[in-house]
């Protein structure tokens, strides 16, 4: 009996996405994103820069879900302020991305249901401001039905008021923020580095981490110890984590 | 025109109108504008190296211009003078309308003839238009309408009917049974459709007129003008048979159910729908036809009709996905106090070959076909909704994206930095503080806050287009990617480059966010 309840919940759960830095795997229920839920992403704060490094955060997920050649991720959003070579630069290319824009919230999240149900695309990526806990519980439904993964990305409605405050039925929740990147020996911007905090996962604990931005292939990365050197081959798994929230 | 609850359906009127274009319903065409005014006309055609007159006016034949005098030469003889540039391919496009038009209402059998004709297949349709000579004189009648001039010759053969047409010099000729030789006799020879290298030699040998072809021994006939010369005299003169290879007019495939009693469920709507759908979709199949857009006509109970359309992205003819973009407008259908009729029709088609069973059964290495995706999303969102961003060439980064269809596959941008987040309008910064002329900021305030920038890359100079607008002749922008004390990375721009004045004024702009 509990044989086939776990085997049942099994078949529900998509392929797994790792991240490929091994403390995230580590602490993540499963080793990494299910291939058929649905996974909240929201900025640290409502700020703009945040916002952006969330963006990236969610765009460098679908680029690693629409890995495989002639696959394509359905970014869906209201308002139109997206800079396709920016995400191109985060692994997702023109054409890997189809964009669908829709007039209201409600309008977009019927488009996802669809989009993921049918189950020919490699991730499902929306901008949303409101969706409630019944929108995302459906969302979750149609994840699972159409083996599609599907990241939703909430952005601020009220600035101070966190979007992922909200209760919903997501897989996971995180929230990306900003940090202050590692200095260059030579005068110049480097890699990106974000604080990136799993504020809520299903069977799992919550944990925050200091992290590398993506990069052209979406993979995030574990921050050097030091500015010249790199992490050692056999720290990874060892490396301490943050403060677990 | 109601009669016992049914529609009647009038002949169509095939004198009176011509379709706007071959596959599209409704519309007429509109009569051509006159040509020509009170000044001689000619349409002059570039052949070569010269300019050579194609057509004239009546009053420009009258003054001496012929079709094929060089335009030079015209203009010599005749100073006042208007000239257009002539358009075959409208001609074309006009002659192959009228063959169309010919074959939908005409006679089974119409072909367009050279640049200038059509040869229509009378054999057993005049009757239906009350014989020849009221059917030459109707077909006048209406291409008088249109805009054109035209002879009519009705002969026995096509050869004989093509040279009478052209060089017969009557509005209308009706050659009787077995007049052909007799009738062609003093025509010239080019009226046989002959090449130019058989005239030529024609010519050299003194021959002017078809009678003098008529007593000349075959055999050597053959030698001098070729034997396609001696099969154009035999197929003229009716010894020889020709056939006429018909233009076949494209009918729109169409599905029509007419129904005992009027429906007015969405249930029942949906059954019907269904039905058409596999009518449509067999017609399809046996033509190898696939639907880019469908047309659904529900004709109510009180005349009115509702028209529902849905695209595809791709041609297809799948039954069931077509079902399913129809049910999402099911809903829009008003039946008021019933549908009696239903018609299903596809203006929009694409050939469609059927597709190798080996790529279905190989679904490993197969990539997921968006479109009926496509097709189901935008019929809930509308056609704009869905699309893919492609580059276009230019530096300047707001004209760098242009949109593409949902099945587009394009092609990607350089890799220079670029943020994940743009302003729609650069916003201006203000207290700014940086070194001159190339070094990122240092502080600068934006949106009532300011911040200090701890790194920065640059610049990344961008010219202006000149071509797009004379005011970004000398205009610069200067691009920095700078990064502020709490990790915030912003994409700024000066205007100017520091150095020449005209290139900008160095005021500072915020254009953009990187994560």
């Amino acid at each position: 009996m509990l044989r086939a309840a776990v085997a049942r919940a099994a078949a529900s759960r998509g392929p797994v996405l790792p991240f490929g830095v091994g403390p995230v795997d580590h602490l993540l229920a499963g080793g990494g994103l299910d291939g058929a839920g649905l996974h909240e992403v929201a900025g640290a704060s409502a700020s703009w820069s945040d916002d952006a490094a969330a963006t990236l955060f969610a765009a460098g997920i679908a680029s690693r879900f629409a890995a495989a050649p002639d696959v394509s991720a359905l970014w869906a959003l209201t308002r139109f302020d997206l800079y396709a070579p920016g995400l191109e630069q985060a692994g997702l290319g023109p054409d890997r991305v189809l964009y669908a824009q829709g007039r209201t919230d409600k309008e977009l999240l019927a488009l996802c249901e669809d989009a993921l149900r049918d189950g020919s695309l490699a991730c499902v990526v929306a901008e949303v401001k409101a969706a409630d806990q019944t929108a995302t519980r459906r969302l979750q439904l149609a994840a699972s039905e159409g083996h599609t993964p599907m990241i939703l990305y909430r952005r601020y409605r009220r600035y101070g008021q966190c979007p992922l405050a909200d209760p919903s039925l997501a897989m996971t929740r995180w929230r990306i923020g900003t940090l202050s990147s590692g200095r260059l020996a030579s005068p110049g911007v480097g890699r990106g580095r974000w604080n990136v905090e799993l504020v809520r996962q299903r069977g799992g604990p919550p944990f925050s981490l200091e992290l590398e931005a993506c990069d052209d292939q979406g993979r995030l990365a574990l921050p050097a110890a030091t500015a010249d050197r790199a992490v050692a081959p056999g720290r990874t798994d060892t490396v301490a984590f943050g403060h677990a929230a | 025109m109601r009669e016992l609850g049914r529609r009647s359906e009038a002949a169509a009127p095939v004198f009176r109108a011509l379709r706007s274009d071959d596959g599209t319903s409704g519309g007429i065409a509109a009569p051509l504008p006159p040509l020509w005014g009170l000044r001689p006309t000619i349409v002059v055609a570039r052949t070569g190296q010269r300019d050579l007159v194609t057509a004239a006016c009546p009053a420009a034949l009258d003054l001496g211009l012929v079709p094929g005098m060089a335009a030079a030469h015209a203009r010599a003889l005749v100073s006042d003078l208007d000239l257009l540039d002539a358009a075959p391919d409208a001609d074309r496009a006009w002659l192959d309308r009228l063959a169309f038009h010919a074959a939908r209402c005409w006679t089974p059998t119409a072909a367009v003839s050279g640049t200038d004709g059509l040869w229509l297949d009378l054999s057993g349709t005049t009757h239906l238009f009350g014989g020849e000579e009221r059917f030459a004189a109707r077909l006048l009648g209406f291409l008088r309408r249109l805009g054109f001039t035209a002879r009519v010759a009705i002969a026995g053969t096509p050869g004989a009917a093509h040279a009478l047409a052209r060089y017969g010099g009557a509005g209308v000729r009706i050659l009787p049974e077995g007049g052909e030789s007799e009738a062609l006799a003093p025509l010239p020879l080019a009226a046989l459709r002959l090449a130019p290298e058989a005239l030529a030699a024609a010519a050299r040998f003194g021959i002017e007129r078809i009678a003098d072809l008529y007593p000349m021994p075959r055999g050597p006939l053959a030698r001098r003008l070729g034997r396609s010369a001696v099969e154009r005299l035999d197929q003229a003169r009716g010894f020889v048979p020709e056939p006429i290879v018909p233009v076949v007019p494209f009918d729109m495939p169409e599905a029509r159910r007419s129904l005992l009693e009027p429906i007015g469920t969405a249930e029942a709507i949906e059954q019907v729908i269904a039905d058409l759908l596999g009518d449509l979709v067999l017609a399809l199949r046996e033509r190898s036809l696939g639907v880019r857009s469908l047309v659904l006509r529900c004709d109510r109970l009180d005349m009115g009709a509702q028209f529902v359309t849905v695209g595809t992205a791709r041609a297809t003819r799948d039954a069931k996905h077509l079902m399913r973009l129809f049910r999402l407008r099911i809903d829009r259908i008003e039946p008021g106090l019933g549908i009696e009729t239903m018609v299903l029709a596809a203006p929009q088609v694409e050939a469609l070959a059927p597709e190798a069973i080996a790529a279905v059964l190989d679904t490993a290495r197969q990539a997921p076909d968006l479109a009926p995706l496509v097709d189901a999303l935008a019929g809930r969102a509308g056609d704009a909704a869905l699309f893919r961003l492609s580059a276009i060439e230019s530096d300047v980064p707001e004209r760098a994206i242009a949109r593409a269809g949902p099945l587009a596959k394009p092609a990607g941008w350089p890799v220079w930095p670029r943020p994940i987040r743009m302003l729609a309008r650069p916003e201006a910064l203000s207290g700014v503080v940086a070194l001159l002329p190339d070094h990122p900021p240092r502080r600068f305030a934006w949106r009532g806050r300011s911040y200090a920038v701890v790194a920065g890359d640059g610049p990344e100079r961008i010219h202006g287009e000149w071509w797009r607008r004379p005011g970004e002749m000398w205009a610069v922008r200067d691009y920095f990617r700078v990064e502020a004390t709490s990790g915030e990375r912003f994409w700024l721009f000066r205007r100017g480059d520091a150095i020449t004045d005209k290139t900008g004024d160095l005021s500072w702009y915020m254009h953009g966010v990187f994560g």
